[in-house]
């Protein structure tokens, strides 16, 4: 495959096959730890990171592992790659790595990295590859990021809480509080909040691409009223 | 309204379903009025509050969804959610409370899933637990009733939903929560105790419970719905009680007359639970459907965290209600019983 364009590899990961929104892979981390936005941004760089490692390490190897065992190989790729970024969350963001506990090693079994291994990266050349992990990754962290700041800002009414845990201690003070004296509304840091804001999200996917579409169709060239078609029969080929 | 299949003859009921609204809104008219007199005006401005709500989000959906506004909103079911929602929240709640209630009722529950007859749970009830989970606080601290405190006038409960910052309320535990915080006294010791008990469960709530209960018969008379849920859900309330009674120990969970008329237990059985659209529609399957929601009344109360139940349990047994229908549905005359739902 030599007709790859970078252009289309990047619309395709971050919105017409948006790992999160479209594909609707990885939704356990997607919903568990978006209840703000640091955590969102902590889990999107560790999978983007684990997905360029990941797809890096597999269209290097494509033709030296064989069908039978590609499997077993990719999942020892990935997990090695997961258990990278666990140990360095572990030494520069102590505590994020904390809140975000399981989730970490859960990334070794979410269905992006897997499905991006297995769909692309293997049938792929290598800078292809290590450029639709990025781009997958940048989709699905952009997703994580949205949501958890829809859901920070409308549970607590802030945004940008506790970003120090990532950024280091100049990062505190950039907690912006947008409604003052906000109740704090739960449901939308608890688990229902992120499946009714992931809902919420996909429908205004779907319906900014309806609009697109319709906006295509009435720009269409549209047929002279009277013209002939040219009848076609038999097979073409 | 509830799509059951059977056979012929198909008579017609005069019930339109405006008809039949109107007379589940006539028939919180008593309840309301209890609540009104022992708890204060709190619960009639949540009700008027909630019902303008209603209206404006249910005619915004309408209007977001092209669909003819008059026609939905002459059929008074957003009304109906309104007051029931309005009934169940406590009185003096702020107006955002509300809004927020009546949001998730109206456009999460009833209109994200296809309007009146495709909501799988009961619009109401689900604006009631959005708040309960999200607002604890607000959602558990209930007046107190008429003799057990002073009572908010007209000017000051419109002051604590409108200008809440500027309102100091005064609110004390429903016997419910009083009894299961409870682990030292007897029950007739919590009796003497607490000024909120009342002859048989808390002031208030007995009377509340008794004319929801009135409102329900009128509306059986009415034929609105069957007896079946409501009757199965007081008997398995009634018999968990009864079996769980210990004769009165700091340990026990309330006679069955207490469970009876405390809390939503009437007004959930004759206006919850008999919500033809989320409700089980095969006459076994009310049966079990109504029986199971009384248990879990009982087990959600008893060893639950939250003050009361109804709200949990009717959402709970509504996910089950289509399961439900698939093994009760009836065998129609002539046909070979089938092997189970299928």
């Amino acid at each position: 495959m030599t007709d790859i364009s970078y252009r289309e590899l990047s619309l395709n990961g971050l919105w017409k096959n948006n790992p999160a929104i479209v594909q609707l892979l990885g939704l356990c981390p997607l919903l568990a730890v978006t209840g703000s936005v640091v955590n969102a941004i902590g889990l999107g760089l560790a999978t983007t990171f684990v997905l360029v490692t990941s797809n890096t390490c597999v269209s290097l190897i494509r033709n030296v592992v064989s069908d039978a065992v590609r499997l077993p190989a990719f999942v020892m790729i990935i997990a090695s790659a997961v258990t990278c970024i666990e140990l360095l969350m572990q030494a520069f963001a102590y505590e994020l790595y904390q809140i975000l506990g399981i989730f970490l090693p859960l990334i070794t079994t979410n269905c992006v990295i897997l499905g991006r291994a297995e769909s692309f990266a293997c049938k792929n050349r290598f800078l292809p590859s290590i450029y639709d992990g990025l781009i997958m990754g940048l989709g699905f962290a952009l997703v994580l990021v949205l949501l958890g700041g829809l859901r920070e800002l409308a549970g607590t009414g802030a945004l940008f809480a506790d970003m120090d845990l990532l950024f280091g201690p100049a990062a505190a003070s950039w907690q912006i509080t947008v409604f003052e004296d906000y109740q704090s509304f739960l449901l939308a840091i608890l688990p229902p909040g992120a499946f009714i804001f992931t809902g919420l999200i996909i429908a205004v996917k779907n319906l900014i691409d309806a609009r697109m579409q319709a906006h295509r169709d009435a720009n269409r060239e549209k047929p002279v009223k009277g013209a002939k078609r040219v009848r076609v029969t038999g097979t073409i080929s | 309204m509830a799509l059951m299949r059977i056979t012929s003859p198909h008579a017609h009921g005069p019930q339109k379903t405006s008809w039949v609204m109107q007379q589940v809104l006539l028939a919180t008219v008593p309840g309301l009025i209890v609540l009104t007199h022992f708890f204060g005006f709190g619960t009639l401005i949540n009700v008027l509050w909630a019902s303008i709500l209603a209206l404006a989000f249910e005619a915004l959906a309408l209007k977001l969804r092209k669909r003819p506004i008059g026609f939905y909103l002459g059929d008074y079911s957003a009304l109906v959610t309104a007051v029931l929602l309005g009934i169940a929240l406590p009185p003096y709640s702020p107006w955002w409370l509300i809004t927020v209630g009546m949001a998730s009722s109206i456009l999460l529950a009833k209109h994200l899933y296809g309007g009146l007859g495709y909501n799988p749970f009961n619009p109401a009830m689900v604006g009631y637990v959005v708040l309960l989970i999200s607002f604890p606080v607000q959602m558990t601290s209930w007046a107190p009733p008429r003799g057990a405190g002073e009572l908010p006038g007209l000017m000051e409960a419109l002051q604590a939903c409108f200008t809440p910052g500027n309102y100091d309320g005064v609110t004390m535990a429903t016997p419910l929560d009083v009894l299961k915080q409870n682990n030292s006294l007897l029950v007739e010791d919590l009796w003497q105790a607490n000024p909120q008990f009342g002859r048989w469960a808390g002031v208030g709530w007995e009377w509340a419970n008794i004319a929801f209960l009135a409102g329900g018969l009128w509306l059986l008379y009415q034929r609105i719905f069957t007896w079946h849920a409501p009757v199965a859900m007081l008997a398995t309330l009634t018999l968990m009680a009864a079996l769980f009674y210990d004769g009165g120990s700091s340990a026990s969970g309330g006679s069955p007359l207490f469970h009876l008329l405390s809390g939503a237990t009437m007004f959930g059985a004759f206006f919850i639970v008999t919500d033809p659209v989320s409700s089980a529609v095969s006459v076994r399957g009310r049966l079990i459907y109504g029986a199971l929601i009384g248990i879990l009344i009982y087990l959600i109360r008893v060893f639950g965290n939250y003050p009361d139940a109804v709200a949990f349990a009717v959402l709970i047994m509504n996910l089950a209600a289509p399961f439900i229908d698939q093994y009760t549905q009836p065998r129609t005359y002539g046909h070979v019983k089938s092997g189970g739902g299928d």
